[in-house]
This record gives structure tokens, sequence and C-alpha cells, in this order.
């Protein structure tokens, strides 16, 4: 018996257990899957969350509820990989060999790696969205403050969803004018990037946006610290920004399991060929998600066209075929712009995102790098695509690999 | 893709100016990339900074995030803003002869 080992169950280990487990001999091929803990969030809902357009239930399932039969779940924190040794070892000592693995441990926010983030202010006029506590403690915030500056500030990249940070400013822009207190209410968007996003043609467009519903840019901003008492972020050239709220995206790393492992770079992604997912280091080690160190989105969406590669890539290599290099950074993103619109963005390593129709070429129904109602209507179905189709992996009528077909060159 | 002559050497250089193959870059084309990017003297501090993009590119195969200056280079990001100022990863890639750090989308 053979075994095929998961580490993480959330988006990417889920999609992966479901594809795999069905094509693999249950004679021949055990699969367990660890995770740390029971519950699965829908990490895009959390976006929603303080302005009170879902609340926690909206975004909460059981993991166990998406695993199908025929695999082992342990749930146990892992202590750490052996990769020389095909082995992990869980928190309480118990040791698991493997033949293949597959890693999928996502990635988290981290606000103490930026000086004076995590201290007082945490969580009274600080909050992240990223994480469900932070996204509860933003609405019960949110829900009584009157008026002032709000600074959302992105520290570093890269993040995982991109298009995020700005969401939460189109939705908050909307959100204060429903209040009735928009014009009591100034707007910062402070980026490292040059731009409000990192492709030049949708960091214009996106722009465009920013500016139309008054919201202030402050481009290559590297946040170096935040004084707390004085309620100000400073940049480490000594720029200086006051907030009276700040909402915050701190510094994004890959799982501490793969810093104990030795297996990440600075900040813990692991480095994994672009193309076809494998690890760089092991050849029976393959990556997927949040926890690669590809210069692509880390988005669900991009798990998923991840998921359709590997899934192929994976059964060659336990056939001794040679991988396809199929990935081709191909994401897809909703972006929600507030009044009851979205815009749609559909880009990979080469190609930025361009103007055009998605899916059907010509027909739609989303419109790329347009604002239409449709394509917010788009971003609220997610959610139900997502727990029914995505993580089931089902298959979507998108092709894995981005198509030129529909789209306008500008 | 354009050619540019830097140092009395002809290169390959991108839209931006940065080069196009990393293995084309000597010592000597430095100071002139610098001053490109507003920079009118290199200095020690610039130098390590070069140096250990240099090296860590060898080794590694990609351009050093500000992250690993500081932690495998040992080089503060604020000394980094300091020599290269506003936008450092950039700045500082374009003068070591290393392609422009992907703002990873
Ligand atoms: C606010 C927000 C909005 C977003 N919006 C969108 C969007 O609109 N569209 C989109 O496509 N994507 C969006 N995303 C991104 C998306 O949620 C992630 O990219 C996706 O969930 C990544 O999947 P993953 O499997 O790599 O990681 P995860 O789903 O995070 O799973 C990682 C798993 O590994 C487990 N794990 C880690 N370390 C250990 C350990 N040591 N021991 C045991 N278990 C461990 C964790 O418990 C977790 O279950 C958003 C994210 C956020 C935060």
């Amino acid at each position: 018996m053979k075994r095929l080992l998961i580490l993480g169950g959330g988006t990417a280990g889920t999609m992966m257990v479901n594809k795999l487990r069905p094509v693999l001999d249950e004679q021949e091929w055990q699969i367990t899957l660890i995770d740390e803990f029971e519950t699965h969030y829908y990490q895009p809902g959390f976006l929603f969350i303080p302005f009170g357009i879902y609340n926690k239930q909206d975004v909460i399932k059981p993991k166990r509820d998406f695993y199908p039969p025929g695999v082992d779940v342990i749930m146990s924190k892992i202590d750490v990989i052996e990769p020389k040794k095909n082995r992990v070892k869980l928190a309480d000592g118990k040791i698991i060999s493997y033949d293949y693995l597959i890693i999928a441990t996502g990635s988290k926010v981290h606000p103490a790696e930026t000086e004076g983030m995590a201290g007082d202010g945490w969580y009274k006029n600080i909050f992240d969205f990223y994480t469900i506590e932070g996204a509860l403690a933003l609405r019960n915030f949110l829900k009584y403050w009157e008026g002032g500056k709000m600074v959302l500030n992105i520290v570093e990249m890269p993040i995982k969803c991109p298009v995020a940070p700005l969401e939460f400013v189109f939705l908050a822009d909307w959100w204060f004018t429903e209040q009735g207190i928009r014009d009591k209410v100034e707007i910062e968007y402070v980026t490292p990037l040059p731009g409000a996003f990192t492709k030049p043609i949708a960091s214009k467009f996106l722009g465009q946006f920013l500016e139309k519903k008054n919201v202030h840019i402050v481009s290559d901003f590297g946040t170096g610290r935040v004084d707390s008492a004085n309620n100000k972020i400073i940049s480490f050239d000594d720029k200086e920004i006051n907030y009276d709220l700040l909402v915050t995206i701190p510094t994004n790393m890959g799982s501490d399991l793969i810093e104990r492992s030795d297996m990440g770079d600075d900040l813990n992604f692991i480095p994994t060929d672009p193309n076809t997912l494998q690890s760089k280091e092991y050849e029976n080690i393959f990556v997927i998600g949040d926890a690669t160190d590809l210069p692509s989105s880390k988005a669900g969406s991009v798990a998923h066209f991840e998921a359709d590669v590997l899934f192929e890539n994976f059964q060659r290599a336990i056939d001794g075929r040679p991988l396809k290099k199929a990935f081709d950074g191909h994401a897809n993103c909703f972006i929600e712009s507030g009044f009851g619109k979205g815009i749609l963005i559909d880009f990979n390593y080469d190609v930025e995102p361009l103007p055009g129709k998605f899916p059907l070429p010509g027909v739609g129904p989303f419109s790329l790098l347009e604002e239409t109602r449709m394509n917010h209507w788009g971003k609220m179905t997610f959610r139900w695509v997502y727990w029914n189709l995505l993580l089931k992996g089902a298959e979507l009528p998108i092709e894995a690999q981005m198509t030129m077909a529909g789209k306008k060159r500008q | 893709m354009a050619e540019k002559i830097i140092a009395g050497k002809t290169v390959q250089v991108d839209e931006e100016g940065f080069l196009v193959n990393p293995d084309d870059w000597t010592e000597e084309m430095a100071p002139e990339l610098a001053a490109d990017m507003g920079i009118s003297e290199l200095t020690e501090g610039h130098w390590k900074v070069v140096r250990f993009m240099r090296k860590d590119f060898a080794e590694k195969g990609q351009v050093p995030s500000i992250r690993r200056m500081k932690n495998a280079g040992g080089i503060p990001t604020k000394d980094l803003y300091d020599l290269f100022p506003e936008g450092p990863g950039k700045k500082a890639s374009y003068v070591a002869g290393l392609s422009k750090p992907h703002g990873c989308v």
C-alpha cells in the first residue's frame, strides 16, 4: 500500500482530496489528510462581515463535510516535515510516512511583523479583516463609528487576494454613504505598490475608481512602524500618515510549519516550479494554493486552476511520466465595487487583465475590466459555487489555462 | 527590446531600462545605472547591497526581496530606504543589473 499525504485541508487540500480519491485505487493508495482545525472558513466572505452583509454563520462549515469517504482524516497540528525521510511529525510526536506529499498549508497574516502594530491599538482602532476575529471586531467598531479618517494600509506584498483591500474601500465608500456619514469620513488607501494594482492597465483602471469614489491613494509607502499612541503609521523613509481608524493588511506569510521544516523562503513560501507545481527541491512533493512562492495571485480561483493541473501531474508522476508544464498563472477575480456593482479581471503570468466578455467570448454574461451589476451578481454567487462546486473538485465552465478569446488588446 | 551602451558595452534592456540578461552586468556599469536612478555616488553602503544581491541571485536564481536583504544580507530596511530612496527594491535591482522585482500579484 502506498500513501499520499495531504497537509492542510482548506481550499486547496479539500479540492485535491476530492479530485484524487476517485481516481486512485483504494487497494493501492491510502490517502491521509491532516489539518489542525475542524472549521472551514470561506475567507472571501470576510470582506463582507465588517459591513454586516455576511455574519459568522455565513462563512463557516465543518471541514469534514467536504472530505470524501475513503480518506483518513487526522485533526492535529503538524509539527514538522522531514522531506529527506519522507515523513512528517505531528504535535503529539506521532510519525506519518508518505510516498508522495501535497502541501496545501496556506498563508496567514502576521501583525506582529510590524513594530507597534499588534500593541495597544490592536482591535481598538487598528483592525485587520483577513481573519474571522478581525472582521468581527471591525464590524463592532464600524457599527458605532461616527466618522473621521480611515486609512487602509497594505504593509508588504505579496498578500492573498490582492484585490480585497480595494474592494474594502469601495464597499466602505458605499456603506458610509448608506449610513449618511460619508461626508464625515475621509478614506485613504496606502500601498507599497506604485499604484492601485500591480499590472499597469488594471492599475490605471482601478485607480480611476478610487478617484471617482473620493478615496485618496498614497503609493510607494513601505510601512516601517505604527505609533499607536499618536495614531500614526510611519514609513521606512519617515513619511507619516495620521489615522483615526486603521484597517491594515498585515504581512502575509506561509505556515510556521514551513519555517520549522526549513523548506521556505523568507516569508515561509515554498519554492515551487511555476508550471508543474512540483517542489523545486523534492521530486515527490507538490505544492498548491497560498503555500507556493509563485508570482501568481494567492486566491481560491488560482488554487482551483492549479488543482486541475496538479490532478493531472500527480497521476503522471505516479505513472512515471514527464510532468506537464501546464500552469500559466491563471487568476480570475471578481472585484466588488460597491452600490451593487462589480468588476471582473482575468489574467496570467504573462498577460495582464484586459477588457472583453467572459467566460463566453462576445457573450459574457460577465464583462472584463468593466463595472456591471452582473459582475456583482457573480461575486455574490461565488460563495455558493465555492461550497457546492469548487471544494468538491467539480468541473467549472472555465479552463485552467487563460484564454485570449473574447479579449481586446489595448 | 532595446539596446543600450553602458560603460562601453552594448547590452539589451527592457522598456524600463532593466538589463535583460543579468550576466551582461559588470561592476563598471553600476555607477551609470545608479545615475539613471538619481543616485550620483555609489558609497560602500550601496556596494554592500549590490554585492549581496548579485551573490544571492547567483545562488538562488531569484532577485532577493527587501525582507531577504534584511534577514540574509543583514541590511536593515531603513538603511535600504536611505540608500535607494522611494522604491529601494526596484532601484537596487536596477543598479545590480537584475530584473524588476515582480510586485507579486
Ligand atoms: C479577506 C479575504 C478575501 C478573499 N477573497 C477572495 C476572492 O474573492 N476570491 C478568491 O478566489 N480568493 C479570495 N481569497 C483568498 C482565498 O481564500 C485563499 O487564497 C485560499 O483559501 C487559499 O487556499 P489554501 O488551501 O492555499 O489555504 P487555506 O484555505 O488557508 O488552507 C490552509 C489549511 O492548512 C492548515 N494548516 C496550516 N498549517 C498547519 C499545521 N501546522 N498543522 C495542521 N494544519 C495546518 C490550516 O488549518 C488550513 O485549514 C480571500 C482571502 C481573504 C483573507
